[in-house]
């Protein structure tokens, strides 16, 4: 076939799933034309493991994409079947909302989201070939033989490529769900001296849920009041009836099985060659590494309202069919369980993410991106603000605006991204609280505080989005700066709200904020003492709530924070050859000419570059004048 | 770019003599003002003029640290162009130890290696041509604050660092696993199971900074090497000394040079000698681990014992290690007395030849290793040296001291405010913050850094779902 000319565009974003959803939607939005290509139209925003979005840190990163103006808080608020935040007994800070999604609905909703999106095209081909030309991105080629010209790419091609699915002893060569495989990408990514891992991740078995009994098994409800991701969506509009989850444990009987057959797991064999995460552990890789645990909680979880497939959530394996078959029937409740769908581990083809820029652009190849699990990380969530962030900066290259980078002091997103780009990943990486050093700051009910001026300026959220979130800003700094100068004395009515409310009684006169700041009172709780009360939406009250009670802990990470982003602000330009700066160790010059960090704060997070490194850096950049 | 006040001990820290501590950064002044009392009452230091210099006593809260000047210099004619004051003591190290604590205590923190330098590069002082050699400071400062932070503490503080470390971690990632993971690992009422944990570890950590207050966590004595050729009677010196009731001996583990340091006390004066495996063994220092490494040790020592066989003539070898002691704090001792004397001390000095006039003013000792005797005589010899100053501490040790020590008080605030936290009923995210600042500072101690020590604990220990 020859190479015949297709079309012309600005972006080119390889893969629809979670990351390329964003991407292409991003781009599009910023009123670039935009093709997603896909191998098949029909796995569009496809969940190929949990039926759900969001938990710890994840809910944060989807809450902070839709302050930005993403799409995935939007979509699985319209496609939830049941919502729970997390840690509601622990600080705001590390409260996260989960949602179980209706599989295909979610999937049809973002559909039909990017469908309606101006400026941008779907197309379902293989892409086979980058057309590279002196270090920069020109296009792509399809397996079929079209050419598209674009100005910039983003490869968000999941684990799709040269996906390779195992159970046993058997592989099939294809990506997850028994999807086609993209088979033609990873030769030419290598031609182009981009270095590929390989790295592996597991999915549990779906089960058929007329063959579960749920009366042996505890009931998991959502929680009474839903909160939507969306800080656009309206509470009141979501509110419905929800499914509930189920929870079961493996037990002795499960873990002998597994022991009895682990020789033939392709984990323990060495047929798995990728490296797998740490934190998603199959069930055979628990049995064997925590074998003082007598069980393990398993918890059962629906697929969506139009099935009757189970996600058994705490049992991803890659054992042979028989044994699965055989530990599954072992659990209480599952006892003449029917399997749908075998579970599975994949292996795939992805980057180092070391050699891409913070702006997730490669550092070898100009108007080339990546993003997602191509990246090395896992899950949906990771995913998404990964192709959100690549999407917005491809199209801010092509306008010639500078990169939108948000730091480790600003978002789990800054985190995520400077992780990948900065740390040795040997496994897929998955986001977690206790990664963000700054996590009281980065709070998920915070999100649209943080960040909702940088969508706006981005451009992807309106201007009355923006203006609401300014006005919210100032109400509760104004208010939080009233509630310091409302005193209050010891009089009976004071004494008696706080009686009531099982508070110490005051011996001497206080500011409101003081009471506030105790653990049994809050803002409502003390309205009748405060003149000025103002019946303010929740959502505000809770940040009053949230600023006052644990002020002393913002106030100092704060500080911390101010340490931090002075470091990050003395840049480092691409074009210092490291290996010209005689004072540095050969190790730093090394690394440092590998990493081109773009601050002297990254420079300082590099493995092997230590303080006097960047001691010999800042005498660097002040003898340059840099 | 750097706003933060530092300070440092500047000179060379020995028992005696002036010693300055230098204060460099914008709250110079506000620090001085904090614990200087001057003669005069009515004046106040942030008021007088630049270059200026004060007569009063360095306070701790009414107590009296000690009589010193105090030379204060405003911005921009110093030599790192910030507010920059100098306190001279007349006081000895173990005072200008408590001085410079009571300054970090006020507000400054420790410099940096060349960190003075640095700064004094940063802000155009130094002309940019001198990068080069500015670079070469700081890289030679930090390559011995390095290996001092390391070396020099003792290796069963090392130990119990570690252990205070590690269970510090176990806790965390017990917490930071169960925030991640709330449907599988259960934390409620947690607490109070960590509460009387983390006052053990404060307990450890508050046991570590009474030691260092005393120098107990440094390995601090005169860094001794005892050279001789074979069979000289090198070990049957160390033998005599450990095993005499004049010395008390401790084994030291755990140094990076996989050697053994025998810490031997004579009187008032505590010797570190190093002594490998090597020379024990063969006793053969020249012979087995070459001229080069017995050069180092020496290069390194702070005293050099040479041990020469009275009952024989000097040979080459001698004359080898008498190059090496050239110049150098050192004894000779003239062994194996209880044999006929061949080399007595006017033969010694007379076979040294061209030689002799480098080694003339090195006392000579005449002893027997195997009798025992004479050694009351090197004893004595070594504390006078060191009473006279010839001999000295290494004063990196105790700069090494007051940051492990500021390391030390800085966990032990991290853990305070952690305990603060249950106490008040805060929730479980809000411990590991502080406990987390806690196990950074003590591997500030050891010399070791978090990277991702708390992710590797987690996925270790802990059964994480999906």
């Amino acid at each position: 076939m020859g190479n015949y000319v297709e079309e012309t565009y600005d972006i080119v974003v390889i893969g629809a799933g979670h990351a390329g959803c964003e991407a292409a939607l991003a781009a599009a939005r910023l009123g670039m034309e935009t093709i997603m290509f896909t191998v098949s139209v029909d796995s569009i925003a496809l969940m190929p493991c949990n039926p759900n979005i969001g938990g710890s840190s994840k809910g944060h990163l989807v809450r902070e994409l839709d302050a930005l103006g993403g799409e995935m808080g939007k979509n699985i608020d319209k496609t939830f079947i049941q919502s729970r935040m997390l840690n509601t007994s622990k600080g705001p800070a590390v409260h996260s909302l989960r949602a179980q999604a209706d599989k295909q609905d979610y999937s049809r909703e973002m559909r039909k989201t990017l469908e309606n999106t101006e400026h941008l095209t779907i197309r379902q081909a293989e892409v086979a070939d980058l057309i590279v030309e002196e270090h920069t991105i020109k296009g792509v080629k399809t397996y079929s033989g079209a050419v598209y010209h674009a100005k910039a790419v983003i490869i968000a091609t999941g684990t799709y490529l040269k996906a390779r699915c195992i159970y046993g002893d058997v592989y099939n060569y294809t990506g997850p769900n028994g999807l086609q495989a993209a088979n033609h990408l990873s030769s030419s990514l290598i031609a182009n001296g981009i270095e590929l891992r390989r790295f592996k991740t597991g999915t549990p078995a779906r089960v058929d849920r007329r063959s579960l009994d749920f009366s042996k098994m505890t009931e998991q409800p959502g929680d009474e009041r839903i909160v939507p991701f969306s800080f656009s969506t309206d509470p009141d509009s979501i509110q419905k009836e929800q499914v509930s989850c189920y929870l079961t444990y493996t037990n002795e009987e499960t873990h002998r099985i597994i022991r009895e057959n682990i020789s033939r797991s392709p984990l323990f064999s060495g047929a798995i060659e990728g490296t797998g995460p740490r934190y998603c552990p199959s069930i055979e890789d628990k049995v064997v590494k925590f074998p003082d645990k007598d069980r393990h909680q398993i918890f059962i979880e629906p697929e969506g309202l139009y099935t009757n497939e189970m996600y058994l959530s705490g049992m991803s394996s890659s054992l042979p069919e028989d044994v699965q078959f055989a530990m599954y029937k072992t659990l209480a409740g599952l006892e003449n369980v029917k399997i749908v769908r075998n579970a599975y581990a994949i292996e795939y083809d992805c980057v180092n993410a070391n050699d891409v820029k913070a702006s997730l652009e490669f550092k070898k190849i100009a108007g080339l991106y990546s993003a997602g699990q191509f990246n090395g990380s896992s899950g949906y969530e990771e995913a998404a603000v990964q192709g959100f962030m690549a999407g917005v900066n491809a199209a801010r290259k092509i306008k010639g605006l500078n990169p939108v980078i948000l730091d480790r002091s600003q978002a789990y997103i800054g985190v995520l991204i400077d992780d990948l780009v900065t740390k040795e990943n040997m496994e897929p990486y998955r986001m977690m609280t206790s990664r963000a050093e700054y996590r009281l700051l980065l709070r998920q009910d915070n999100a649209d505080l943080r960040l909702t001026a940088i969508g706006h300026e981005i451009g992807l959220v309106s201007d009355e989005r923006y203006e609401y979130v300014m006005k919210k800003q100032q109400t509760i700094r104004d208010e939080v700066a009233r509630l310091k100068t409302v005193r209050v004395g010891g009089e009976a009515r004071v004494q008696e709200l706080l009686e009531r409310n099982g508070s110490a009684v005051l011996t001497n006169g206080v500011n409101l904020d003081e009471l506030i700041r105790r653990p049994e009172l809050d803002y409502k709780k003390v309205a009748e003492l405060d003149p000025e009360y103002k019946d303010l939406p929740d959502d505000i009250i809770e940040q009053i709530n949230i600023e006052i009670k644990y002020e002393g802990y913002i106030e100092r990470q704060q500080k911390q924070v101010d340490n931090f982003r002075r470091v990050e602000s003395r840049k480092l330009p691409d074009n210092i050859d490291y290996k010209e700066i005689s004072g540095l160790r050969l190790e730093a010059q090394q690394k440092l000419n590998l990493f081109k960090p773009m601050s002297i704060g990254q420079a300082s997070r590099i493995s092997g570059v230590t303080p006097a490194d960047i001691s010999v850096l800042l005498i660097y950049l002040t003898q340059n004048k840099l | 770019m750097n706003t933060e006040t530092i300070a440092a001990i500047s000179t060379a820290m020995n028992n005696s003599g002036i010693g300055i501590i230098r204060i460099s950064g914008e709250e110079a002044f506000d620090i001085i003002g904090k614990i200087f009392r001057p003669a005069n009452p009515d004046k106040k230091l942030s008021e007088v003029k630049s270059h200026t210099v004060h007569y009063g006593t360095i306070m701790d809260g009414e107590t009296i640290v000690d009589e010193v000047l105090v030379l204060t210099m405003r911005a921009p004619h110093t030599y790192t162009r910030e507010d920059t004051v100098e306190i001279d003591s007349h006081g000895g190290m173990f005072v200008m130890q408590r001085i410079m604590e009571l300054v970090l205590k006020a507000g400054a923190r420790p410099a940096e290696p060349g960190e003075f330098t640095k700064r004094a590069f940063v802000n155009g002082r130094i002309d940019l041509s001198q990068a080069e050699a500015v670079i070469d400071i700081i890289n030679a400062e930090n390559d011995y604050a390095l290996k001092s932070a390391v070396t020099q503490l003792k290796g069963s503080v090392s130990e119990k660092i570690r252990q205070q470390r590690s269970a510090l971690l176990e806790q965390i990632a017990y917490i930071e696993a169960a925030l991640d993971d709330p449907e599988h690992i259960e934390m409620e009422g947690y607490g109070q199971v960590l509460l009387p944990k983390l006052q053990e570890i404060e307990d450890c950590v508050e046991e570590l900074i009474r030691s260092a207050d005393d120098g107990r966590i440094i390995k601090e004595g005169i860094r001794t090497v005892i050279l001789g050729k074979p069979n000289v009677g090198k070990s049957s010196l160390l033998n005599a000394l450990v095993g005499s009731e004049r010395a008390i001996v401790t084994q030291i583990p755990g140094t990076t040079r996989d050697a053994l340091e025998e810490s031997i006390r004579l009187k008032d004066v505590t010797l570190n000698i190093i002594d490998t495996a090597g020379i024990r063994s063969t006793e053969d220092i020249i012979e087995k681990i070459g001229v080069d490494k017995a050069r180092e040790y020496a290069a390194e020592a702070d005293l050099i014992v040479w041990v020469v066989d009275s009952s024989s003539n000097l040979d080459e070898n001698d004359l080898e290690v008498a190059q090496l002691i050239a110049g150098r704090k050192a004894v000779i001792l003239l062994n194996k007395q209880d044999l006929p004397e061949v080399t007595g001390k006017e033969k010694l000095f007379e076979q040294l030849g061209s030689r002799q006039t480098a080694l003339e003013k090195i006392p000579v000792i005449g002893i027997s290793a195997l009798k025992e005797s004479g050694l009351d005589m090197f004893s004595e010899t070594v504390c006078q040296m060191f009473y006279n100053k010839d001999i000295n501490f290494n004063d990196q040790v105790y700069i090494t001291n007051i940051r492990q020590k500021k390391a030390l008080t800085e966990a032990k605030e991290s853990l305070s405010r952690a305990v603060v936290s249950i106490e008040d009923g805060m929730p479980e995210d809000f411990f590991t913050i502080d406990m987390m600042d806690a196990y950074s500072a003590l591997g500030r101690v050891i010399g070791e850094s978090v990277e991702d020590d708390l992710a590797d604990e987690i996925f270790a220990k802990f059964c994480m779902g999906k």
